[in-house]
């Protein structure tokens, strides 16, 4: 008896054992980090000198005062609210489809999803090409159809154009497996039934399917909106952020202050803003969504 | 006759269907087919206007070509190294964390695990800056170390991990616990070969990740024969930048493994997708 209670008594000393390599990489690397990028928000420092100036709430209006903020904070905006609706839009129905009878399935899932394992950098790289304003395939098939050539890379508002059809492209697959799993937590007597009062294929989507997704929906959005916040692999590849900055989005402004001009502060300030951007939308999922899923 | 020409109907729209969804599969896979047929194709060819689909001659030329020109051998070497670490580390660290939220009663355990889904909210960049400067102060930057440390663990491995735990009977564990086994032996022994499917989707995800990573080694690599496979890219991109022939060559080194592993992990891809979407 007495070893049983001896050995509980050691449970709480086994649990440090076991969280302590995840507690100390979390420490180091995260929980440190955070309150020391908080700090930093409010100093000037350019990382080498000694001292940490500090200067309060400078970096942040100093942001929030600046027109190159502002704007690459619009191109975050308008690159997040063109991608995810139209990419969701899509996988929602490729979704669809995928869910009924339909002869190689596998085949097509495996299709729509390869680009999400394909790197950025990689995809980023292929898409340059095919956007080639002289020898692309985009402009080419574009031509067949009677469209003038398009300078994809180099015109500010059609680089945005370009960044987005590629973000579309690159997370339609998850989108559309985040669906699927929906689509088959609806049962199927629910079709059935409206089967039975006559209803045809597109009412049943939009009276039975949209409306069932609902949470599916909000969870993809929100996720959506906070990843496509963060992008920079394909900007920092496909346009630099260029033309004349305009497909500069959060990050990489965050990027070009904290590693080219070693702002450490005011990039510390950037990031700041974005975490709080993404608090928000946080907080509004965990709000909204209480839904539990089955696995299946 | 009127059934007859509703099976008619029926059968064209299903055509009608099949015909629209591998046109659209198609046209999600043609950017990647289309690399992988340019990376065989000579110069001229490429630049030739109509574009032509098949390479009339298979160069395997531009890979060597671009092995010369970079050192891609090199930087896969880096990427697997770091890929491999980083995965291995996280399946021990976060299976050892999971198994004391999932199985040790311990004081404040509840709030230290709100603590850890709590990080899951904290976006890389808010910390990707103290982290550089934490790692120069400790003279990481430009090491291995700094790719492969901070990736050792993650609270949404951990995460993933405590819900496989919380589905397997304990009955297993206290006979094994009677038979005098210690706790370490019961995870090892017990919980770690009951759940293969957990520790295999979250390895081809973790892999995947670092695989693809780009910001961080951005950031933390400086020297050459340091690159990964992705940055090298980058910067192979960036010198050669209208060689495409070398450049799709590039490009299908550096997609190459993982699109390999996901042909035949596929199961593990889709459940990790679908479990990260079940975070909350």
């Amino acid at each position: 008896m007495s070893k049983k209670i001896k050995f509980y008594k050691k449970e709480s000393f086994s649990a440090i054992l076991f969280l302590s390599p995840t507690l100390i990489i979390f420490s180091v690397f995260i929980l440190l980090p955070v309150v020391f990028s908080f700090y930093l928000s409010f100093h000037d420092w350019n990382m080498f000198s000694a001292d940490k100036q500090y200067v309060g709430f400078d970096n942040y209006s100093k942001m929030l005062t600046s027109a190159e903020f502002w704007r690459v904070l619009k191109n975050t905006a308008v690159y997040t609210f063109c991608t995810v609706p139209l990419s969701m839009a899509v996988a929602l129905v490729i979704a669809f489809f995928l869910n009924k009878k339909i002869i190689g399935k596998k085949f097509l899932r495996t299709a729509f999803f390869t680009p999400v394992v394909i790197s950025a950098v990689a995809a980023a790289v292929i898409w340059r090409w095919i956007y080639d304003p002289n020898f692309g395939l985009l402009n080419y098939v574009l031509g067949l159809i009677g469209i003038p050539a398009i300078n994809w890379i180099n015109n500010p508002t059609a680089a945005m154009s370009a960044l987005i059809i590629m973000g579309v492209w690159k997370s339609l697959g998850s989108n559309m497996i985040l669906y699927l799993a929906g689509l088959q937590g609806i049962p199927d007597h629910y079709y059935e039934a409206a089967e039975i009062d006559g209803a045809g294929g597109w009412h049943k989507f939009w009276r039975i399917t949209v409306p069932l997704l609902g949470p599916t929906t909000f969870f993809i959005l929100v996720i959506s909106i906070i990843g496509s916040f963060q992008v920079f692999d394909i900007v920092y590849v496909l346009t630099y952020g260029g033309p004349l900055g305009a497909t500069k989005v959060l990050v990489f402004y965050l990027y070009e202050h904290a590693f080219k001009f070693f702002n450490m502060g005011y990039a510390s300030a950037a990031a700041y803003i974005l975490f709080a951007i993404i608090f928000i939308l946080t907080l509004l999922q965990t709000k909204f969504m209480r839904t539990h899923y089955t696995i299946k | 006759m009127n059934r007859k020409k509703q099976k008619i109907s029926k059968f064209s729209k299903s055509l009608l269907l099949h015909i629209l969804i591998y046109v659209g599969a198609l046209l999600t896979v043609a950017p990647f087919i289309w690399m992988v047929l340019t990376s065989f194709k000579g110069m001229g060819e490429i630049l030739s206007y109509p574009p032509t689909f098949f390479p009339e001659e298979f160069k395997f030329s531009n890979y060597i070509r671009a092995f010369q020109a970079a050192s891609f051998g090199r930087f896969y070497f880096n990427t697997f190294l770091v890929a491999i670490a980083c995965t291995l580390g996280q399946l021990v660290t976060c299976s050892m964390a999971a198994f004391a939220f999932a199985r040790l009663k311990f004081k404040g355990r509840n709030a230290l695990f709100m603590l850890f889904l709590g990080t899951m909210m904290i976006p890389g960049q808010v910390t990707m800056i103290p982290t550089f400067i934490i790692l120069y102060w400790l003279g990481w930057i430009d090491t291995y170390w700094a790719l492969i440390v901070p990736g050792l663990a993650s609270a949404f491995g951990t995460f993933l991990m405590r819900q496989f735990f919380l589905t397997i009977p304990r009955e297993l564990e206290d006979a094994a616990y009677i038979d005098g086994c210690s706790r370490f032996g019961v995870l090892w022994r017990i919980i770690l070969p009951l759940s293969k499917p957990a520790l295999a989707t979250l390895a081809v995800f973790i892999f995947m990740f670092f695989f693809n990573d780009f910001l961080w080694p951005l950031i933390a690599i400086n020297s050459e024969e340091m690159r990964t496979v992705q940055l090298g890219l980058a910067v192979f991109r960036d010198r050669y930048i209208t060689e495409w022939d070398l450049l799709m060559a590039g490009s299908v080194t550096a997609t190459l493994p993982i699109i390999m592993i996901f042909f035949f992990a596929q199961k593990y891809f889709i459940k990790g997708i679908t479990l990260s979407g079940l975070k909350e």
